[in-house]
């Protein structure tokens, strides 16, 4: 309708500024990451994705996400089952105290846990006398990345569950369902989807953590190198195709990552326009 | 200001909302669009508001020709069916806003404005109101602070879409008052849609029944209650029984009822409808005399006490169909019947239809002026 | 016992997962942060500000709070309209541009840091054609700019897009048909109701820039004074292992931070208010 747009060229204008932003700030950085990989031909390319330092960050990287992405898995959803489906005081409190990594710069992230379990930290003497290892080994680079992801799962899940009440659970208990079957059979198929977009999101940012981990590795290479860290150490010792080259594997990572995401968005989409329009046919005045 | 619709035809991409529909608004009246959902009533709202363009036809204003015309020059005041309030905005710039977005040389000064917006506020009887916002306020109060911002910019008419269809009926029978009494103090020509029969004919002037796409009937409430033009009207205002027979020999048969009619062409033989409100249904405990062709038995399968009215549900014996019998409380003491007891009605008043066509029968008024209860 | 379960309903599980929300979250977040402020409180008074008030660190905070601000300045404005075009506007790949504003969400940040500074070192695509022009923006507060408005690009588009998803078009229509021109009805009606949605990405966006550390240590140069942002001073403090001066820094962030999430659910609250009251 008329009155509710614009003209044409306001219009178009609009679009091709918004394009502009988007290309200048988002497409670039990404197209430039593939071309400089590649700057110095395929074989150099090839060789830095198959070197052994290289592997072994990648073996890092997956088995820190492998530990951290199910433990928040694990805490979003009791975190939501106990926030959405009951009341209580004080839950806003703790929707904000779950969102405080969020707001927790990942340096610091990091600093915490070298003062905590650093060589002069609170727990130093205990881990000395167990000798046992965090700062500058895997368990901290582990516990700082789980620290970092920790919001992600419960945050999808929370405003899911509570949008699907719990006429259902309810309904399921009363005809004697236990809990758990109640949670799996009833809670999970509804809420599949916030799930799984959760977990996308908190793996992303597993993967590519940097600052936090970047203070607790230590930067031994081959040791205690995840891919971000090697990005940056070959970086800063000029083998900047090799950094590129390491670099695509973790922006291919991210393409999956967003392709996921609007996969699951279009789905859920989708889902809420057939439920909206058989709502439309019980209800629906105007048509048009 | 009389507002005219000639052939309009709109359709959205697989659904035609309105066919071919023409109606003549006279200035000053008070009209309700009436209809089920999706009759096309709200889309023939928002085409004389210029919210929506027809694909054929054309749109007059006292004559002239508004058609083409955009919507923020048509200066027609509209009140949407959820208000469409501006939430960030108090009740006073609510109500200023279509003067304050005037362009600086047709703007009224402030003061102007304020003057303004404090007389319609007396109006709509919202005075010491100007300072809360919309989500302060009840569902009638927000329907007045609507339609003091549609008057504010001294619209050529007024457009309500289902006015009191959100809110609770003791403040929709308020406000139905109130609308009749500003209607007669302002004497501006208001058109608004309902689905309410009830709102329709208690608010209306004219009422103009509207159904799928097209325009049943225009007529006064009385009208339109006691002369349907068709089926569709009779069936759509207030309750009505249904029965189902045929044309035979010039003679209309519903079950063992038989109607003379002055049908000409006597070979014709398709099926008929009669239709009859329930107040029309007269019971007797035995059979009545002379009207014997028009009497048939029934049974009483439930009888419903609601207050100064007893509502029958009963069963014919010759034809199986049910339907519904209304009287005063006073007449059904005297019948002294119960559920299960067999019953001679007569069917008094009842409206035929072949092919959706009138018929006329004999000896008896099709359509009484009055009802008689 | 009885009494307090029959008024949540009768699910089971929830002093389980309660528990184990509340043990896990004080395992994880609340016992660690809580060392960071018991570690300054160890500090004597004059020790923590004089850290704090340290030229260094002074520089650094206003290095971090100017950048972030205008990235966040920048994002607010672009971030409305990309919104609105992906909201109101018809066009190819519209569904490809939607997804791949969340890049930034999705990109590590080192990754986004390494790519920024090859496309705007002297020698790069486009800080070739800015040093023809005397503009240097790797290695400059700009290049920071630069780096922090692509980490918080997606904060404002995804605040405002479902705010102007859900928006009732009978809102422009009602304008409308009181004789509002378009670009009155925008800036009158529908800006006002973005308003709190944008201040809300605003606020996260700038959030999320104070803190940001991957994107930023490529292409700021690190200058002391003139480029070094305050994560990037806790850093190099924590390698010259003056935890007590990372300590502090981190606590003025940290309050800082906290402030910003304050304020944060705050807004988040009152457009659900104002929602509710719809």
């Amino acid at each position: 309708m008329k009155h509710l747009t614009e003209p044409a060229y306001i219009r178009w204008t609009l679009i091709i500024v918004a394009l502009l932003f988007l290309g200048l700030f988002l497409i670039l950085p990404l197209v430039a990451v593939f071309t400089e990989a590649f700057r110095q031909g395929a074989e150099v390319f090839v060789a830095s994705i198959t070197e052994e330092e290289t592997l072994s960050a990648v073996k890092l990287t997956l088995l820190v996400a492998a530990i951290s992405v199910p433990l928040n898995v694990t805490f979003g959803i009791a975190a939501a089952w106990a926030i959405a489906k009951f009341s209580f005081p004080g839950k806003n409190v703790l929707l904000t105290l779950i969102d405080l990594p969020f707001a927790v710069s990942p340096v610091i992230a990091g600093l915490i846990f070298v003062l905590l379990f650093g060589s002069q930290g609170v727990a130093a003497p205990l881990l000395a006398e167990w000798d046992f290892k965090i700062i500058f080994a895997v368990p901290g680079i582990v516990l700082a990345t789980t620290f970092v992801t920790f919001p992600f799962v419960a945050r999808e899940l929370i405003p899911v569950m509570e949008a699907q009440g719990r006429d259902e659970e309810e309904a399921a208990v009363s005809l004697g369902a236990s809990g758990w079957k109640t949670f799996l059979r009833v809670t999970l198929p509804n809420v599949k989807w916030g799930l799984l977009y959760g977990v996308i999101l908190c793996n992303a940012r597993a993967m590519g953590e940097f600052g936090a981990v970047s203070v607790v590795s230590g930067h031994i290479r081959g040791m205690t190198n995840t891919l971000p860290l090697h990005v940056e150490i070959l970086y800063n010792e000029y083998q900047f195709a090799a950094a590129f080259a390491v670099a695509t594997l973790l922006a291919a990572l991210a393409l999956v990552t967003l392709i996921l995401k609007s996969l699951i968005e279009w789905k859920t989409e989708r889902q809420a326009k057939l439920d909206e329009e058989q709502h439309y046919d019980v209800t629906g005045e105007r048509a048009g | 200001m009389s507002i005219e619709v000639v052939n309009i035809t709109k359709s959205y991409k697989s659904f035609t909302a309105l066919k071919n529909v023409n109606l003549h608004i006279p200035e000053g009246e008070l009209v309700a669009l009436l209809g089920p959902s999706g009759s096309g009533k709200t889309t023939l709202l928002r085409l004389i508001a210029g919210l929506e363009q027809p694909q054929e036809g054309s749109i007059l204003f006292n004559g002239e020709d508004n058609t083409n015309r955009d919507v923020r020059e048509r200066q027609v005041g509209f009140v949407f069916q959820h208000y469409a309030l501006f939430r960030h905005m108090n009740i006073f710039d609510n109500i200023a806003f279509g003067l304050s977005v005037r362009s600086r040389k047709t703007r009224p000064s402030k003061e102007e404005i304020s003057e303004k917006v404090h007389s319609l506020l007396k109006l709509v009887q919202l005075e010491g109101l100007a300072h809360r916002y919309p989500s302060q306020l009840s569902g009638g109060q927000r329907q007045r602070v609507a339609l003091a911002r549609a008057l504010a910019v001294e619209p050529k008419f007024l457009l309500l879409d289902e006015p009191f269809g959100a809110l609770d009926t003791k403040v929709r029978q308020e406000l139905r008052r109130w609308l009749r009494h500003l209607h007669g103090k302002l004497g501006l020509t208001i058109l608004f849609v309902t689905h309410d029969q009830e709102e329709a004919m208690e608010l209306a002037d004219q009422v103009v029944v509207m159904n799928e796409g097209r325009v049943e009937q225009v007529g006064s409430p009385e009208e339109i209650y006691h002369h349907p033009a068709n089926p569709f009207v009779y069936s759509f205002l207030g309750r009505v029984n249904l029965f189902h027979g045929r044309i035979q020999n010039g003679k209309i048969k519903l079950g063992e009822a038989e109607f003379e009619t002055d049908w000409k062409d006597k070979a014709v033989e398709a099926p008929a409808v009669g239709y009859m409100r329930p107040h029309d249904v007269e019971i007797s405990l035995r059979p009545p005399e002379g009207k014997s062709a028009r009497s048939v038995q029934a049974e009483i399968n439930h009888i419903s006490l609601l207050g100064p009215i007893v509502r029958l549900d009963l069963k014919r014996l010759d034809t199986e169909e049910v339907f519904e019998a209304e009287m005063s409380r006073q007449r059904f003491m005297e019948l002294n019947v119960e559920e299960g007891s067999i019953v001679y009605v007569t069917l008094h008043n009842v409206s035929i239809y072949v092919d959706s066509q009138p018929v006329q029968t004999h000896r008896t008024a099709l359509v009484p002026l009055q009802a008689s209860v | 016992m009885r009494k307090s379960l029959s008024n949540r309903g009768f699910l089971p599980g929830f002093g389980m997962t309660m528990g184990y929300t509340i043990i896990y979250l004080s395992l994880l977040v609340l016992i660690p942060l809580s060392v960071l402020f018991l570690k300054a409180s160890t500090m004597s008074w004059e020790q923590f500000i004089g850290t704090i008030m340290d030229t260094r660190v002074l520089a650094s905070i206003r290095v971090s709070i100017m950048t972030s601000f205008f990235a966040a300045c920048l994002n607010a404005v672009f971030g409305v309209l990309v919104a609105w075009v992906l909201v109101r506007y018809q066009f190819a790949g519209k569904r490809i541009i939607d997804g791949i504003v969340d890049l930034p969400f999705a990109l590590p940040t080192a990754v986004g840091g390494i790519a920024l500074t090859s496309i705007y070192a002297e020698n790069g695509w486009i800080g070739q054609y800015l040093a023809e022009w005397g503009i240097k923006v790797a290695y400059t507060p700009i290049g920071i700019w630069v780096a922090l408005t692509f980490i918080g690009l997606p904060f404002v588009v995804r605040t405002v897009q479902p705010v102007l998803q859900d928006w009732d078009l009978q809102m422009e229509e009602a304008a409308a048909t009181l004789g509002a021109t378009r670009w009155n009805t925008f800036w009158r009606v529908v800006l006002p109701h973005l308003l709190p949605a944008i201040i809300t990405g605003f606020a996260l966006a700038f959030a999320r820039a104070l803190g940001e550390y991957g994107s930023v240590v490529f292409i700021s140069g690190n200058m002391p004074l003139k480029t070094e942002i305050v994560p990037l001073l806790i850093m190099t403090k924590l390698e010259q292992f003056d935890y007590a001066g990372a300590t502090a820094i981190a606590t003025v962030m940290l309050v800082i931070s906290f402030v910003m999430l304050l304020i944060i659910n705050y807004l988040q609250w009152k457009i659900n208010k104002f929602d509710a009251a719809r």
